[in-house]
């Protein structure tokens, strides 16, 4: 790993996503819509905890989703060959991505997170600070699991299609329609195993509590240690000679 | 001198078809050598093995000394993969540039490979509006930019008019004179007689390896075309 060949490759990718106003329009914008159609959809209390956890699950979902592409992209455009015969290492592209679109991740929570707070009376008795440290964690996860999904899909079809299979179940038993208490045993291992529902019991956390606690530490641990499997994993499916 | 490029029985296999039926050949330093063949005749697989991305069955392949692929010839060998693998929603000067901090260098160099390729007027474009044949040369910039002692390119000439052309294979030549090794493929057998030296290539078989006018001398003809096959009906009536 190279410290200037891993800044090089973030502001590549940062260059190409500028480059791309719609997609940064939609990234800004979207989060924002559908906050504001829950917060006419539910109740002051019920938004509070719904509005919570979404503000965790859109960055996870949507950086997935980008970084799938994006991965995809380098794969079937030849470039990722190309970067694989040049000094630069696996990690440098790895971290390049995450680093990236941690950071735009950044930005759309804190206009989320402000909207919310500010405009849609989101009430948490933890601070607006760790709820956008979360959300950054959580889209961190997004880009981990998405350059490792990659390697899965060889059409932009194929690589949508890993978004039910990823983010959907993880969404379904994070504990935000069900809570995980309440799930049947097996169902409740299973959510166990998956890192977003430590992700929404850590803003459910700061939701409720005025300090940062314990078990949200844990739980933002978990969620790092994920993103650093998903990276290995993802690693080990860049290979410098194919077939 | 020793051999900038050295492969020796190589067999490559692609899925279960062979694509490469034990090569062996020889790249010197400093020159320009074509590998010219049909499409389909194995001239990338054979190039991506001397790059060290093609996953061989056997043999052997150095370059510059050392196996094909080994992480300190990366910084020393550039590629220009026959679709151009650039970035299409970046600039040239942003690929070019991005590229170029690859091999620790910076803007100046960046720019001046843009100039090189004759796109210096439109570095700032992005790459997904430029023509098919500007594409390929921006993607050429990214190769030459690093500077590498050793040049694999795949078919940089084509959809190009022919005044780039003669401007491009005059570059190869200059590099050539300066010590760089190329390795240039192409399917057009006008482009043979500007090589230094060629290995024609036909289902994974090396026809030829021998310059350009040896090669004509074999065959009893001035015409590249011809000659080719030539060669070709020889080898095949040696074979029954």
């Amino acid at each position: 790993m190279s410290v200037r060949i891993l800044a090089a490759t973030t502001l590549r990718i940062l260059r190409q996503l500028r480059h791309d106003r719609r997609t940064i329009g939609l990234l800004a914008v979207v989060p924002i819509l559908l906050l504001t159609l829950l917060y006419y959809m539910f109740d002051n209390r019920v938004f509070d905890r719904i509005a919570l956890i979404m503000l965790g699950v859109f960055p996870f979902v949507i950086m997935f989703l980008v970084t799938s592409i994006a991965m995809l992209r380098e794969r079937t455009t030849g470039t990722l060959e190309r970067l694989l015969a040049t000094p630069l290492g696996k990690l440098d592209l790895l971290f390049g991505y995450g680093i990236a679109f941690g950071a735009a991740a950044a930005v759309q929570a804190s206009l989320a997170t402000a909207l919310a707070y500010w405009l849609l009376d989101l009430d948490t008795v933890g601070s607006t600070g760790l709820v956008i440290l979360i959300a950054v964690m959580n889209a961190v996860l997004g880009v981990a699991l998405g350059l490792f999904c990659s390697a899965f899909a060889r059409t932009e079809f194929q690589a949508v299609q890993f978004m039910p299979v990823v983010a959907v179940p993880q969404i379904l038993l994070c504990g935000l329609f069900v809570s995980r208490g309440q799930m049947a045993g097996w169902l409740q291992a299973v959510s166990d195993a998956l890192p977003l529902s430590y992700a929404v019991e850590a803003l459910g956390e700061v939701g409720a509590h005025p300090e940062p606690t314990g078990t949200m530490w844990r739980d933002l641990a978990i969620v790092a240690a994920a993103v650093v499997v998903a990276l290995v994993l993802a690693a080990a499916t860049l290979r410098r000679r194919t077939g | 001198m020793e051999a900038a490029i050295e492969v020796r029985d190589l067999v490559v296999h692609r899925g279960r078809r062979a694509v490469l039926h034990g090569i062996s050949c020889e790249v010197a330093r400093g020159s320009v050598t074509g590998l010219l063949g049909p499409s389909g005749s194995g001239k990338t697989t054979l190039m991506r093995a001397v790059v060290g991305v093609q996953i061989v069955k056997s043999g052997v392949v150095q370059v510059l000394g050392r196996p094909a692929g080994s992480a300190p010839l990366r910084r020393r060998i550039g590629y220009l993969t026959q679709s151009p693998s650039i970035y299409a929603d970046l600039t040239v000067r942003e690929n070019a540039r991005y590229f170029a901090s690859l091999y620790g260098l910076g803007s100046a160099e960046a720019d001046e490979s843009v100039r090189d390729v004759g796109l210096a007027d439109a570095a700032d474009q992005m790459v997904h509006t430029l023509s098919g044949g500007q594409r390929s040369r921006a993607s050429l910039a990214c190769a030459l930019v690093g500077r590498p002692e050793v040049l694999i390119l795949d078919e940089p000439t084509v959809g190009q008019d022919p005044v780039l052309r003669e401007d491009l294979w005059q570059r190869f030549h200059a590099l050539a004179a300066s010590g760089t090794t190329l390795l240039v493929s192409s399917h057009v057998m006008d482009e043979a007689r500007r090589c230094d030296r060629l290995l024609l290539l036909r289902d994974g078989q090396l026809l030829a390896d021998d310059t350009p006018d040896g090669i004509r001398r074999a065959a009893g003809t001035d015409d590249m075309d011809e000659a080719f096959l030539t060669l070709i009906r020889a080898r095949e009536e040696a074979r029954v």
